[in-house]
């Protein structure tokens, strides 16, 4: 485990508004392969959390280190270039481009390409996208407008686009709300499969308990912008603590009775 | 309501294409511009004059016996605009000549077009000084009285007050920044003991009156130029009255006495200005008996400024190609220069050295009678006492 | 002391006017999102009206009642407006409404005349206010502390109206989020028209009192709707409050500012509009825009360059074009070219509104730009043709990298006000240094060279460019920037975090057209042999917005047609009536019931729907094989 390199650590992050603490200084770390799941109830500043990460917000204090270097202060574009891949808790997509399209425009960034005028984006990297989108099943709908997209297939799409820059980690802020349970599980599968594959780390967050569950190798708990629990599935679900904080959303509950029936 | 307006344009549209196609062998076209939507109160009467005038050549027998036609396009108000309707003419209905606009810029792009395609013009109304001398060609000739010259015959009379402290209210544009340097100028020259104490460039048309006038008042002038026009004029006059601006003060304005420019002020008409106008009600010259009578019992109201510059714009356009014999534009030009003719002001004459007419305007006073503004004491002045000297002149106008 | 005093009072009675009609506009923008361009037409219809009330019917009551029936007529005027033609187009892009409401307002400039005639009105002054006060030797009209006292009045009404009625409650919710509204299951279309009908009535209401102290002429209209516009903005979209600081601050200004810079009135509201915008994108009391979510349903079909077949009639149609010499007159020529360089324009600014998603008020300034560019260039250094040709564009391109370099901070309605106000000040600076512009009254003599001046050599030279400009265009839009400009359009937040930096494509995209524009702008010069600072003036920014948006704002190319439909309407009837502005506005009006997707877009549409329903077969197909697997 040791011989796995660190791809993210977080130290002493902090972040308030009007006095109010998002986020608490919340420290972790997450290597290269592994999934780790950010859950908390709502306003536990998962969402503040996962904005500093990926450049939208700014810490009061605290470091984020990525890939060796400090993203403090960086714009979610240059963070981007380190070689992170995200997707939204509303999926972002392109709708006036095909599905194809829309990993291409990921790939000519990739490819610095911003800026030619004159190249043919049709003929650009077509293969290369589409390998992307038959990696998430989409191979079919390369040629389809996107916005004619089911919810699912945008998704699944997102995460095309998040894996054209190769990134070593992705962030995937709640990647399955919206969902039928039947997606959330074939998501969740593909991109545990993806992530082993290709030894990417995955920092994601989810409201999901069945998700979260099956899929984390780890788990961080937040509560009122700070870190509560951190361990493996079993070890955070035997946690008095968490089990205290979720009982009040009966989400405990929930997540084993449809674990059970799910099983 | 708009059913009936547009089936109005349709009936227009109609009206005049087949006016177009109406072409003969024995006519002798004029292709008129002016800013007829842009500015429908000064063109209006203008349109009338010379519908009048276009009448009574035709009556007499037209122009060496052949038929006068006006072919009249609409400028909106943009130079460039002027620009393709002036090509149209030219090029699409072989009018033998180019005439009228109204404003400057929209005179000096038709001016440069002529001057390019080699077609005489006869410009009516613009007033900048530009036209016939800084960027006067050989194909331009003007009727209305200048810039300059409305200057001149304003600072003769206004030199003679006392006031000793002046402010300035101007439009912010070519228009109104030349007038008053010219009047400054002018009148510096002849009362080198004034003082020019504050001057005030609202934007034409949208002037914000009571700080301008508040402003002014402040610099407590002895004297007032004002060279605003139009709407700016009314409200200017307006809230000058409301402040008591004028009170006390000598204002001395241009154009005001225009009925163009007079009549919307009503019975709130400031009395006692210097202007420079048309007292059409005053002026008892056999000349302009006659035209007045022919214009009223034509339209049934009575003539503006701009009547008189339609009028005359046709009546000058149909001396020259009598007297040319031709539509050659050499041949017009050699016509045209040093022509003399009768208009309702009297005898004017094309001058060979700049190509402006001697026209001249009245000069008088504001005063109120029945609710109504109108000029007093007014005095024609001839055009031709109001011109700088021949070798100024020559010096201000480019060697063809 | 009392002077200023009394100034500043005098500019608080300017601000009053201002306000009552920005609260308007503010509103219905605020609840509709339409960029009511007719609002200057109300306002002036209000002032005739209520003109010809007042004269009818004499005394306090006849006055007093006057103004107000007449603002409750206009009102009525803007109920049928809105019922009749906005409710048919709430669903088309953006922007689209600006269309129709320009079309209204030229409708209605001609409409006036026919009715009041064309002479100055002079109205009434109010009954008991027609005097002056007398403070410390400073007079006060009356009438001025009158509606000094009146706008504070309006703006409480507001207020209570906003906060302790339900419709209030409505407005402000609709004005946060529509489709929040929507979804409470509120009547949403007799609210937009309530909404459209208070605007409107404020809006008349500012008309009609201005009859005391202006003349009722038909180009109030044009006087008031900019200024207004600035000021909404200044004090943020949508806010009443705004509106009112906005119309203080911006007359206050004036008020005080003639009396140390006399000739800033014609760009004052401008210079504060681009500095509070820059300094606060979203204006004084605004809050920022929430992305703007697209209409659903709204350009699914994604963009394709064109297939062979399209390209071959593309050809084909320009060949075509090229004949015309051979049996047109020279005036159909220059039209010809005058349409070639419209063209140019509208393909400009089309490519950064429809793929950069960045609508421009203010395009005129670049093509203006380009023109000045080309008359200096050519009179003032005397360089040949070709050369002022090549170089004059620059002159566009450089006003484009500086202008569009802070533009592209912003977005939307903000994005348009402060391109607007730039070509605003840009347009001043031609108009004022008469040493160097020649002012108002241009650069003249900018003929072509002899190769270039016979009309079919400048017919076949300008349409040549114009084809090559809408060809590069073209190639541009499917090129990888074309693709990364339109994902930022699309999405921001996709795009930020896929690496693509947004604004500095936004700007390059607003360099790019900004040039392109200057390149139709240096054409201009020669084909009209003259430079007038009209060429950079508002109504030429508008007519590139109604050309844009008349050929289909979510096509590739809609603008050339667009531009080829409007201009040579345009010239045709300035041609033949004068009465040019109602048939164009009535025209126009037509248009957008008619296509409410633009020219081309409503034809691509009809396209699009024969082609999907052969492609639903496929697609059933595919879904098919997924389902068995």
């Amino acid at each position: 485990m040791s011989m796995v390199p660190t791809l993210l650590s977080v130290q002493n992050l902090s972040k308030s508004y009007g006095g109010v603490h998002a986020v608490r200084s919340v420290s972790f770390e997450l290597r290269a392969g592994e999934i780790l799941a950010l859950i908390g109830p709502n306003g536990a500043g998962k969402s503040t959390c996962f904005d500093m990460l990926n450049g939208q917000n700014i810490p009061d204090s605290g470091r984020i280190t990525l890939l060796g270097e400090d993203t403090v202060g960086r714009k979610p574009r240059a963070i981007w270039r380190l070689g992170v891949g995200r997707t939204f808790q509303i999926t972002a997509t392109f709708p006036t481009m095909t599905v194809r399209e829309n990993v291409q425009v990921a790939l000519v960034s990739y490819g610095r390409q911003l800026f030619n005028l004159w190249g043919s984006t049709a003929q650009f990297a077509r293969n290369e996208a589409g390998r992307l989108l038959d990696l998430v099943g989409m191979g079919a709908y390369a040629g389809r407008p996107c916005g004619e997209l089911a919810y699912g297939d945008l998704k699944r799409l997102e995460l095309a686009i998040a894996l054209a820059n190769q990134p070593k980690l992705l962030l995937m802020d709640e990647p399955t709300a919206g969902m039928a349970p039947r997606e959330r599980i074939e998501l969740m599968r593909l991109t545990a499969r993806i992530a082993r594959e290709k030894s990417i780390g995955v920092l994601f967050t989810e409201h999901d308990m069945d998700v979260v569950f099956e899929h984390a190798d780890r788990i961080l708990v937040l509560n009122r912008g700070s870190l509560i629990a951190e361990g493996s599935p079993e070890e955070v679900r035997g946690n008095p603590q968490v089990r205290a904080i979720y009982l009040g959303e009966g989400l405990v509950y929930d997540a084993r009775h449809r674990e059970g029936a799910g099983a | 309501m708009r059913r009936r307006h547009l089936l109005g344009a349709g009936l227009a549209i109609a009206v005049a294409g087949m006016a177009g196609s109406a072409m003969a062998q024995s006519e002798i076209k004029i292709g008129e511009i002016n800013s007829y939507s842009l500015l429908p109160a000064f063109t209006e009467p203008y349109r009338k004059g010379w519908q009048l005038a276009v009448e009574e050549v035709n009556a007499a027998g037209g122009i060496n016996g052949k038929k006068l036609v006006v072919i009249s396009k609409d400028d909106g108000g943009k130079p460039a605009d002027a620009q393709t309707a002036a090509n149209e003419l030219v090029s699409s209905e072989n009018v033998a000549m180019l005439a009228g606009t109204f404003l400057s810029n929209i005179g000096l792009a038709v001016s440069d077009f002529a001057n390019q395609k080699k077609v005489f013009f006869l410009a009516a109304e613009p007033l900048t000084d530009a036209i016939t001398w800084s960027k006067g060609n050989r194909y331009t000739f003007r009727l209305r009285p200048s810039n300059y010259m409305q200057a001149a015959m304003l600072v003769e009379e206004a030199a003679k007050l006392p006031a000793k402290r002046w402010a300035t209210i101007a439009p912010n544009y070519e228009y109104g920044q030349s007038a008053v340097a010219v009047f400054k100028k002018l009148m510096s020259e002849k009362r080198p003991d004034i003082q020019w104490v504050d001057e005030q460039w609202p934007p034409q048309g949208k002037i914000d009156a009571g700080p301008v006038v508040q402003a002014v008042a402040a610099a407590n002038p002895e004297a007032i130029l004002n060279v605003t026009f139009g709407a700016d004029l009314v409200k200017l006059v307006r809230e000058g009255n409301t402040r008591g601006l004028f009170k006390g003060r000598s204002v001395v304005s241009f154009l005001t006495g225009e009925p163009e420019y007079l009549d919307p002020l009503k019975d709130e008409t400031p009395e006692g200005w210097i202007v420079t106008g048309y007292p059409w009600y005053d002026i008892k010259t056999p000349d302009h008996d006659k035209f007045l009578k022919a214009y009223q019992a034509k339209f049934n109201d009575y003539p503006r400024l701009g009547s008189i510059v339609g009028y005359q714009t046709i009546k000058a356009a149909a001396a020259i190609l009598a007297k040319a014999n031709s539509t050659d534009p050499e041949k017009l030009i050699a016509a045209t220069e040093g022509l003399s003719m009768p208009s309702p002001f009297g005898e004017i004459t094309f001058r060979k050295i700049d190509h402006q007419s001697t026209l001249g305007a009245y000069v008088g006073k504001t005063a109120l009678k029945d609710g109504k503004g109108v000029m007093v004491d007014s005095v024609y002045r001839k055009g031709a006492d109001y011109l700088p000297s021949d070798a100024e002149v020559a010096k201000l106008r480019p060697k063809d | 002391m009392a002077f200023y005093f009394a100034q500043f009072l005098t500019g608080l009675a300017s601000a009053a006017s201002l306000f009552l009609v920005a609260s308007g506009l503010s509103i219905i923008f605020g609840v509709t999102r339409i960029v009511n361009f007719a609002h200057g037409a109300f306002y002036m219809l209000g002032a005739y009206v209520a003109f010809t009330l007042t004269e009818r019917f004499s005394g306090a009551l006849g006055f007093w009642g006057g103004i107000v029936v007449a603002a409750l007529v206009v009102a009525v005027v803007g109920v049928l407006v809105e019922m009749v033609l906005l409710r048919r187009i709430y669903h088309a892009p953006e922007l689209f409404q600006l269309l129709a409401t320009f079309g209204l307002t030229l409708m209605v400039q001609d409409i006036v005349v026919l009715i009041w005639g064309p002479d100055d009105l002079l109205g009434r002054r109010a009954p008991g206010f027609r005097g002056a006060v007398d403070f410390f030797g400073q007079n006060i009209p009356s009438y001025d502390l009158f509606l000094i006292a009146l706008s504070p009045v309006v703006l409480g009404v507001l207020w209570l109206l906003f906060q302790r009625t339900r419709w209030g409650v409505l407005v402000r919710a609709a004005t946060q989020d529509r489709d929040m509204v929507a979804a409470l299951g509120v009547n949403q279309k007799w609210l937009f028209t309530s909404v459209f009908a208070l605007g409107v009535f404020l809006a008349a209401l500012g008309g009609a009192l201005q009859i005391p102290r202006d003349a009722v002429h038909h180009a109030l209209d044009l006087r008031i709707i900019v200024e207004v516009f600035v000021v909404v903005v200044i004090g943020g979209l949508g806010s009443i409050i705004g509106a009112f600081v906005a119309a203080v601050l911006v007359s206050e200004l004036n008020a005080f500012g003639i009396l140390i810079f006399p000739k800033i009135s014609i760009i004052l509201v401008f210079l504060v509009m681009a500095v509070v915008l820059i300094v606060r994108p979203w204006g004084l009391f605004g809050k920022p825009e929430a992305a703007a979510r697209r209409t659903p349903g709204l350009t699914v079909t994604p963009w394709r360059p064109l297939a062979a077949g399209e390209r071959w009639a593309s050809l084909g149609a320009l060949i075509l074009a090229a004949m015309l010499p051979l049996f047109a007159g020279n005036y159909a020529l220059t039209v010809g070219s005058e349409i070639a360089i419209y063209v140019i324009f509208a393909a400009s600014l089309h490519f950064l509104m429809s793929v950069g998603g960045l609508a421009s008020f203010g395009h005129a300034a670049y093509f203006g730009l380009g023109a000045y560019g080309v008359a200096f260039l050519a009179k003032a250094a005397g360089l040949p043709m070709i050369v002022s040709l090549l170089l004059g564009p620059v002159l566009g391109l450089l006003g484009a990298a500086v202008f569009g370099f802070f533009a592209v901070q912003l977005s939307g309605v903000y994005f348009a006000m402060l391109t607007l106000a730039f070509a605003q000040i840009v347009w001043s600076i031609a108009f004022q240094w008469v040493s160097v512009t020649g002012g108002d009254n241009g650069i003249l003599g900018v003929w072509p060279d002899k190769w270039a001046s016979s009309p079919a050599n400048f017919y076949w030279l300008s349409l040549g460019i114009a084809a090559l400009v809408v060809a590069v265009l073209r190639v541009i839009v499917f090129s990888p920037f074309g693709f990364a400009l339109r994902a930022t359009r699309d999405s921001p937040l996709r795009s930020e975090a896929v690496g693509i930096n947004g604004k500095r494509v936004q700007w390059t995209a607003f360099v790019i057209s900004g040039t392109a524009a200057g390149i139709g702008g240096a054409l201009f010069a020669y084909l009209k042999g003259s430079v007038f600072p009209d060429s950079l003036g508002i109504s030429l920014s508008v007519d590139a917005l109604v050309m844009v948006l008349l050929g289909g704002v979510e096509t590739v190319s809609g603008a050339v047609i667009g531009a080829i439909v409007f201009k040579a309407a345009n010239i045709w009837l300035v041609s033949q009536t004068d009465l040019s502005k109602l048939v164009l506005g009535g025209f126009i009006v037509l248009m957008v019931v008619a296509f409410p997707k633009g020219i081309v877009g409503r034809l691509e549409a009809i396209w699009n729907r024969r082609r999907s329903s052969e492609d639903k077969k496929s697609a059933l197909a595919t879904s098919r094989v997924e389902v068995a697997e």
